[in-house]
């Protein structure tokens, strides 16, 4: 039966009005990854996705849930996407515990909102977030991270517990309010970086950290890189000997960035310290980086720090921290002009292209750095790029457990109607 | 399952492992009818002690075609009846399989078997400077593979985390007997998060990647006695409060230290009705304004004695009462049971005061020793099994206090996990759509349920499983191999 007509004599428009959840026809600006919905819904409570779901069900609707919009066009397209659920209703930060560390939100609150409530009590949740407008929802579908994952993990460590619903409308909770649980699967975790493909996520459960006293950020410029062939340059100058030095320190930082716009010009690295004692670990740090340069310590972020060198080409690599090095030599060697930017210390790195890098030569960069750093154990994805760029390009590359991650994904949406096809392998 | 298929079994495992890495004698496979809660018993049907992942993914193969259930077990110290066997299946030990295969200080990382022992990680890295964080307190015997079936923590992890923290990649084979690969660097779902803490009921680890974590340049620990209970639990909230995570706070109550006395003589300070330790690691600037700030509000809130510790031995000294609680409660009390509930930590002082409340109203000894910056209870309640109708009303007290953890928002295990001890518990703590939802994660990696089968999930519902009764001292820590928090 045709998803969009009518079943049992009611229309699936209808069918999701008579949830009492506001509906509205999609217009544009609600695209995902270019493909358009039919409505968007904006409920405001997890009865009200639940009951969303259910209709979907009943009328083989694909939903896709949405937050901010800050990353609708990252992965891949979804086969198919009749509704849209906005969490931009669910926006309540339902419970802070400041004295247990702990905060229950709604998927729809934002970062920056949830930032500002914690921080009257003086704590946060200390998952720096690259995006303005991302949300909690948004946030943990699609697992992104920024420079203090090196300190406090992502956001898979720092979640304690999750309200989803799934492709039918069940609701399921797990974890709890405490940080101490080994009781029962953990879907929060699995819920972490779904894409949006098992269900939607509607409330979080956080463990806090209380705002540091002080923090200081020790920033430095490398030399410029010595010129490989054909007048590239070939190398970063011992980045990687540097970084691990400081990811070895008893300074403890926070954070190990690095900003490379320009494989012409030397890379800058910049080491977030915090805490009561910061002012000692900035110049432990500093005595660190004077080997290497005139370092300078600033109390706040350096203008790039925590943000993406792109939103419109933008690749992330992942790879081992001793690996650092050999990955930007092959980014440098050749292809389109490569903005480097990220976490140093764990070695994620986003690479950005201009924006107007053509489909073709994209697709050989890709395929190009996967193989010269395949042997490195290193991961490349396509995070964000237009649509008329991927073409036939395989965003995620190999996946390891891709064959589980499908059984998982039969389980749950066995009519694949979840953002189907936007994930991992198509998941 | 009839004996016949067994027993071809074991012909088969002996073709494939070599006699010597089978067990079928009936007095030997008793040594494995248990793990540390000995009071879920069962002799596994087949024993076998494989070398390698292909061994593991082989035997797991065949019972996987004769329909026969499988259990993998470390060490045997977990607390939960998480390694209990299976007398119609197959107990998959790991005890061969401890190599260390790689330690990479650049990349702050080791590769190691799954028989590998906690303890022996950190001692292979030590000289290099750095540690595994994750401390279960049977860590010189437990082994990592059983740290990731149960997501354990231990002291220090209101700080560091846990096991799932701490683990970069795993092999693991299916039960499918699939070898497969889960790492953090995966796009897409996140298996390994879900697989550490699964308790053997989605495959089994054979090959584990952990993190490895740089010594602190300081640790301070100190130790703070007070009159009570409610003093002690006003400076674990004065210190949070404070902005400070330690890296263990930890307290007794008068009963547990009294049991420690009797134990160790570790010489707590006289009189105390409550004793709080505190550890804290760091740089050494920030470590001492920490401390600063601790003692002042030790003493504010009414702690009338504070001992610092000098050197590695008087910390050891001030941890010693701490870590021999449980053994130490085998000797004032002939039989007790351990719970393991978390409450959310500012519902401490409710919890504490609701658990002397039952301890009176049923005539049970109650004592309290617990992971205080985490709310990580771990009352042992203390009965006398000779006498008619303690051992139920303990049982009753101990179930009660864990509805007091759910009731309060909290867990019925911060650390020990469900296994058989604690599955009729999970329909308490959670709905049937959330326990079926579990489900579907179980069907999608062990659509036959042969993995672990009857751990963690309550089926079938009215399976009558009782709270574990320990007796006396756990063999392994009555021989010095193992503490227990």
């Amino acid at each position: 039966m045709d998803a969009l007509h009518e079943m049992d004599g009611v229309f699936p428009a209808d069918a999701l009005r008579e949830t009492g959840v506001t509906v509205r026809e999609a217009g544009p600006g609600d695209e995902v990854a270019g493909v358009a919905p039919r409505w968007v819904a904006l409920p405001e409570t997890t009865e009200e996705v639940a009951a969303l779901m259910r209709v979907s069900a009943e009328h083989d609707l694909a939903v896709t849930p949405v937050g901010g919009g800050t990353k609708l066009h990252w992965g891949n397209p979804p086969e198919r996407c009749d509704l849209l659920i906005d969490t931009c209703c669910l926006n309540q930060v339902l419970e802070h515990a400041s004295g247990d560390l702990v905060a229950i939100v709604q998927a729809g609150v934002t970062m920056d909102t949830l930032a500002e409530t914690l921080a009257a009590e003086g704590q946060e949740l200390s998952l720096d977030v690259p995006l303005d407008g991302a949300t909690v929802g948004g946030t943990l579908a699609t697992a992104i991270a920024g420079p203090r994952r090196f300190r406090y993990g992502t956001a898979r460590d720092l979640l304690i517990g999750i309200t989803v619903v799934l492709a039918d409308g069940t609701t399921a909770r797990s974890g709890g309010k405490v940080v101490k649980n080994v009781a029962g699967y953990d879907l929060g975790k699995l819920f972490t970086g779904s894409y949006g493909t098992l269900g939607v996520i509607t409330e979080a459960t956080f463990r806090l950290h209380p705002v540091p006293d002080d923090r200081r950020w020790i920033t430095v410029e490398l030399p410029v890189p010595g010129a490989g062939a054909a007048g590239r340059p070939d190398d970063a100058p011992g980045l990687g000997a540097l970084v691990a030095g400081l990811a070895a320190s008893q300074a403890e930082p926070s954070a190990i960035e690095v900003d490379w716009p320009d494989v012409r010009v030397g890379p800058v690295v910049s080491v977030l310290v915090e805490g009561t004692a910061a002012d000692a670990r900035a110049r432990a740090v500093h005595a660190l980086l004077e080997e290497r340069g005139t370092p300078w310590t600033t109390t706040g972020p350096p203008g790039w720090w925590g943000t993406p060198p792109s939103q419109d080409v933008l690749l992330e690599l992942r790879v081992s921290p001793s690996r650092v090095d050999g990955a930007l030599r092959a980014i440098a060697a050749g292809g389109p002009p490569a903005h480097v930017r990220g976490s140093a210390a764990v070695a994620v790195l986003q690479i950005a292209l201009p924006p107007d890098v053509g489909g073709a030569v994209l697709a050989d960069y890709v395929s190009r750095l996967r193989d010269d750093l395949g042997h490195l154990g290193a991961r490349l994805t396509v995070l964000a790029a237009p649509r008329d760029l991927t073409g036939r390009l395989d965003r995620w590359g190999p996946v390891g457990a891709l064959s589980l991650m499908r059984q998982v994904k039969e389980r749950f949406d066995p009519g694949r109607r979840m953002s189907p096809g936007r994930s991992a392998g198509g998941i | 399952m009839e004996t016949r298929t067994l027993d071809g079994l074991a012909r088969h495992f002996q073709e494939l492992l070599g006699d010597g890495a089978v067990i079928t004698d009936p007095v030997r496979l008793r040594t494995y009818e248990c793990d540390g809660l000995t009071y879920h018993r069962a002799t596994p049907g087949v024993v076998v002690l494989p070398e390698t992942a292909e061994q593991i993914a082989a035997v797991v193969r065949a019972c996987n075609a004769h329909g026969v259930p499988f259990v993998a077990r470390g060490a045997g110290t977990g607390l939960s009846g998480g390694a209990l066997p299976r007398t119609d299946g197959v107990l998959i030990v790991t005890s061969r399989m401890r190599r260390i295969l790689s330690v990479d200080v650049a990349d702050r990382c080791a590769v190691v078997e799954p028989g590998v022992t906690n303890l022996a990680i950190t001692e292979a890295v030590r000289h290099l400077g750095y540690y595994y964080a994750p401390d279960p307190s049977s860590q010189q015997v437990c082994t990592i593979g059983g740290n990731i079936a149960e997501n354990s923590g231990g002291a220090h992890c209101l700080k560091y985390g846990f096991t799932v923290n701490h683990v970069l990649a795993l092999e693991i084979v299916t039960p499918d007997g699939d070898i497969v690969e889960l790492s953090d660097t995966d796009p897409g779902y996140d298996l390994l998060g879900v697989f550490v803490g699964s308790e053997g009921t989605l495959g089994i680890t054979t090959k584990v990647t952990v993190r490895l974590t740089r010594a602190p340049e300081t640790v301070t620990t100190l130790l703070a006695a007070f009159d009570g209970i409610e003093q002690g639990g006003q400076a674990v909230s004065a210190i949070i409060g404070g902005g400070i995570v330690p890296a263990a706070i930890e307290m007794m109550d008068a009963l547990a230290i009294e049991a420690a006395e009797a134990a160790v003589a570790c010489a707590y300070p006289e009189g105390a009705g409550a004793v709080l330790i505190v550890e804290l690691d760091g740089p050494a600037a920030e470590v001492t304004h920490q401390f600063d700030a601790v003692t002042r509000i030790c003493r504010e809130t009414g702690a009338f004695e504070l001992r610092v510790a000098a050197d590695p031995a008087e910390r050891a000294a001030i941890w010693k009462g701490r870590k021999s609680a449980f053994a130490a409660v085998g000797r004032i009390s002939p039989a007790y049971i351990v719970q393991d509930g978390v409450v959310p930590r500012t519902a401490l002082p409710e919890v504490l005061g609701r658990i002397d409340l039952l301890s009176r109203e049923y005539g049970i000894r109650v004592a309290n020793v617990f992971h205080a910056g985490d709310g990580n209870l771990h009352p042992l309640v203390l009965f006398d099994d000779a006498e008619t109708g303690a051992g139920e009303r303990a049982e009753l007290v101990s179930g009660k206090i864990l509805d007091l953890c759910i009731e309060h928002g909290g867990s019925i295990t911060g650390e020990h996990g469900v296994g058989v001890d604690k599955s009729r518990y999970m329909s308490k703590m959670f709905s049937d759509d959330d326990l079926d939802t579990m489900q579907l994660v179980r069907c999608a990696f062990d659509p036959r349920g042969l993995s672990n089968p009857g751990k963690i999930f309550p089926t079938p519902r009215l399976c009558g499983e009782v709270p574990g009764v320990h007796k006396g001292v756990h063999p392994l820590v009555e021989s010095g191999q193992a503490e227990q928090f």
